[in-house]
């Protein structure tokens, strides 16, 4: 074995490659260039204008969930309700659909906040782990939806609401355009605002966080109303694309899929660290490589496997991280 | 044939005929490198049976890095390490252990959550019959162990309930009972009591007098001077001098380590404090009166004037951190008044308190102190970010002129000041968050152990920036288990024992002995007696026999909680 050269050279990609800490860096978007190639190369009608917006408007609302839950996941926390989230704004929003569109939309966005709150509550002044603390609401949440409408599907025939689902703007889907403006203010916030260094700072090291006067319960009451606002805008949209409110399967298993966009992102779960865009470009990679195998009619249950290698993958390459 | 090894000549109790003793532990150009750093360079260090070894040098001199290559963490690049004259190549600590190295790190490496037989005994418990854990006999060994440490606890206890010189303790408990030939110590005495630190010397008298060797790697002269036989100094990776330690001046010492003029260490004495005094103000800055808390405060009260360092000393569980977080409303009280500059504190918070001008260093910089995942900048900034910010965004602009100013006055050694905290030595790292609290513009400051576990380089720094601080007019609250410092650096000393204040010294009293009679106060026998003041003499012999510190009494007392 020779001796590692004392600085990395760019000149020569191959070492690169060998470097734990570039596949931190650049795994997950090299990961999403290689499954396009592959599809560029081998799957026909794949790189069709088509076939990526379908992909893209199927990928936005876990990229909506995700971005929240990279959030509350930065504070060394996690939140399971998010799916049962989704459930209740679907339910809420038929119901208040008759007072307008903008009420109804409110009120299942704070519908959302309040889901939030309750969790940054439980969390923050309780001192509830978050793994607890969100699963009261992941069973409760969805049971309150499912009372709320009854039990029941119903169609959404108002138009306003369709049209979030289905419309486009200069031919981006809406959905696509709402998930990308969230990534970018998601980004912003964590990159650029007070709050965003408070949350990394306190997933960092709450206690030196606390002594340092920053206001952590605030701060993480913060993180998961956000969270649970975000997660009802996915219920929401959601909806508009079903046309459809349906409580009882809405948002099933999100928690899941949103946890693992976070964590195939490169965002350590032990916090500290944030990745908004590897969050959205690890949403992407599952989606895109689940859509890959189903065009080579490879059967769900075989997409299931390749993503538990690729999450497998991604949190092989982040204990490098942590071992240093 | 070859000819028979005989065992390792039994060293003379005194220490001094070690001299022949063949190594049992040795380095041979061992060089390692990180990128960027040589962290290692050709460095040859060899250990004899039955010697107690210093090894001593800055930050980033390469201590570290060299145990962590002699006990198998680390895998040097070049140059071999050999075990009683076989070239031997650890893979994992496992294997050195195996080779009879024990290690007790800087940090306690010990399962908290576990009782403290299971702590002692993990990996190699005793099994009964049934091949099932044999408690009673672990509990019962384990006790005999400890006693032999003068430590009494009960050996189910979960090892976070003691306080963390007792888990020590227990610690070197650990790595004296299985069956080493040498026993590596990195800063053993950092977070000991005074008659902790004499139960440690014992047992380091006791270790040699089997033959085992001891490194030793610490800060503190007295201790070296007093336990060492030999010395080896590095500095920025490299090899400068071994030898023996007695005949070796302080002041020689001090300047090998920090490659510094022998004149200049001279002139600025051992501490970095100024030897005179500093002018304090008519009227108190900071004003607390009966601090009160359940089980740990009871009715405390002291002021602080602007343009003093005043020294808050006491035994470990006195209350000495409890006030200070007191004082910054990171302890709840249960009753107690802070004003500062005349006005009220309401509910003290940590915000209120920074609010009001009071900053606290707090004790443990890992845990309390820096966020390791960010960079020295965020660091630097995290407590002043809302006044660098506007609306809610930070300014980068405000930020870097401030993290430059205070990188540059504090002469923090980073590669740039997006470098990861986490990545920097210890005394880079307290620099930081003396920054980050001094860029809040304090009126009041609290230091919690600044220089505790940081080379002597930078706690000659900090102290004389602690001295300068308290010239400039800033009222200063000293904490420090390192006599020698509190002494030195204090205009005037709170003592406070079992959560209450025990008596205060001021001008000419703030001397050693008065310090140690108020410590000693009512604790018979607990403050050993053979702390004089002649330990300043350069070169004093080391390894005098130790007297038998007091008595009876257990060393391992844990916090009362």
């Amino acid at each position: 074995m020779t001796t590692q050269a004392t600085l990395p050279r760019p000149a020569k990609p191959l070492a690169r490659l060998r470097d734990p800490a570039w596949y931190q860096e650049y795994g997950v978007y090299a990961a999403v260039a290689v499954v396009l190639l592959f599809n560029a190369l081998f799957t026909e009608h794949f790189m069709t204008a088509d076939n990526l917006r379908t992909q893209l408007v199927q990928v936005a609302p876990i990229v909506i969930v995700a971005l929240g839950m990279a959030l509350v996941i930065g504070t060394e926390g996690i939140d399971l309700s998010v799916g049962s989230t989704m459930a209740l704004a679907a339910a809420l929003l038929p119901l208040y659909l008759g007072y307008g569109l903008v009420p109804a939309l409110l009120i299942a966005l704070l519908a959302g906040a309040v889901v939030g709150a309750i969790n940054g509550t439980l969390v923050s002044l309780v001192g509830l782990q978050p793994i607890v603390a969100t699963l009261a609401l992941f069973v409760g949440g969805r049971g309150l939806a499912l009372v709320m409408a009854d039990g029941q599907l119903k169609q959404i025939v108002n138009p306003d609401i369709l049209a979030l689902g289905t419309g486009s703007f200069l031919g981006i889907p809406t959905v696509v355009l709402i998930a990308g403006v969230l990534a970018l203010a998601v980004a912003f916030l964590v990159q650029r605002t007070t709050f965003g260094r408070q949350i990394v700072a306190i997933g960092g090291n709450r206690s030196a966080s606390a002594l340092s006067g920053l206001p952590v319960k605030r701060v993480l009451i913060g993180v998961y109303i956000l969270c649970g606002v975000m997660a009802a805008l996915a219920g929401i949209l959601a909806t508009a694309r079903l046309t459809a409110s349906d409580p009882s399967s809405l948002g099933t298993l999100m928690e899941l899929s949103a946890i693992t966009a976070v964590v195939v992102g490169g965002t350590p779960l032990n916090g500290g660290s944030i990745r908004v865009l590897g969050t959205v470009a690890g949403a992407l990679l599952m989606q895109l490589l689940r859509a890959t195998l189903v065009k080579h009619d490879l059967p769900d249950s075989t997409a299931q496997i390749a993503q538990a290698a690729i999450i497998i993958a991604a949190v092989y390459v982040a204990r490098e991280r942590r071992s240093r | 044939m070859a000819p028979t090894h005989a065992t390792p000549s039994h060293p003379e109790t005194s220490g001094a005929g070690v001299a022949v003793a063949e190594p049992v532990l040795e380095a041979r150009s061992v060089s390692k490198r990180f990128p960027g750093v040589v962290a290692l360079d050709d460095v040859s260090f060899a250990l004899r049976a039955g010697e107690v070894h210093a090894l001593v040098g800055e930050n980033g001199a390469g201590k570290s890095t060299l145990i962590k290559v002699l006990t198998g963490v680390y895998q040097s690049d070049e140059g071999e390490v050999r075990v009683s004259g076989e070239p031997v190549r650890f893979a994992r600590p496992f294997e050195a252990q195996q080779a009879g190295i024990s290690t007790i790190y800087q940090e306690v490496n010990l399962v908290p959550l576990m009782s403290v037989a299971r702590n002692i005994f993990l990996g190699r418990e005793p099994k009964n019959r049934f091949g099932l854990i044999d408690f009673p006999r672990m509990n019962r060994e384990t006790t005999e162990l400890l006693d032999g440490f003068g430590v009494r606890v009960d050996p189910k206890r979960p090892l976070h309930t003691l306080g963390i010189g007792t888990q020590q303790m227990v610690a070197l408990a650990r790595a004296v009972s299985v069956q080493a030939q040498v026993v590596i110590m990195d800063e053993p005495t950092s977070s000991l009591e005074p008659r902790e630190v004499e139960t440690l010397f014992r047992v380091i008298e006791n270790l040699r007098g089997q033959g085992i060797a001891v490194l030793y790697v610490s800060h503190r002269m007295d201790e070296l001077y007093r336990i060492c036989d030999r010395v080896t100094v590095l500095r920025d990776g490299r090899h400068i001098h071994t030898g023996e330690l007695a005949p070796l001046e302080r002041m020689q010492l001090v300047s090998m380590m920090l490659g510094r003029d022998m004149a200049e260490v001279r002139r600025d004495g051992l501490t970095g404090f100024a030897a005179e005094g500093h002018d304090a103000a008519r009227t108190p800055v900071l004003t607390a009166t009966g601090l009160d808390r359940r089980h740990q405060l009871h009715d405390i009260s002291v002021e602080l004037y602007a343009g003093e360092v005043l020294g808050l000393g006491g035994l470990l569980g006195s209350g000495r951190s409890e006030t200070a977080k007191a004082l910054t409303g990171a302890l709840p009280l249960d009753g107690g008044e802070i004003t500062v500059d005349g006005k009220r504190i309401g509910r003290p918070t940590p915000a209120a308190a920074i609010r009001a001008g009071i900053s606290m260093l707090p004790e443990d910089r890992k845990a309390e102190g820096i966020v390791p995942g960010l960079s020295v900048r965020e660091n630097i900034v995290l407590a002043a970010m809302p006044r660098l910010s506007k609306a809610g965004i930070v300014s980068r602009a405000k930020q870097d002129r401030i993290v430059d100013i205070f990188m540059k006055r504090l002469r923090i050694k980073a590669s740039s000041p997006e470098q990861k905290v986490g990545e920097l030595s210890g005394g880079n790292q307290q620099k930081v968050l003396l920054a980050r609290w001094l860029c809040l513009e304090p009126k009041v400051l609290l230091l919690d152990e600044p220089t505790r576990g940081i080379d002597v380089g930078a706690k000659a720094e900090v102290q004389s920036l602690i001295d300068e601080l308290a010239r400039e007019g800033l009222a200063v609250l000293l904490i420090s288990s390192d006599i020698e410092e509190l002494i030195e650096g204090a205009d005037r000393i709170v003592v406070l024992r079992g959560g209450a204040v025990a008596g205060e010294l001021a001008g000419d009293e703030v001397d050693e002995s008065r310090l140690l009679e108020v410590l000693a106060d009512h604790t018979p026998g607990a403050v050993p007696a053979d702390r004089t003041p002649d330990d300043h003499t350069p070169g004093a012999a080391p390894a005098h026999p130790v007297p038998e510190p007091g008595g009876k009494v257990p060393a391992g007392q844990e916090d009362p909680r």
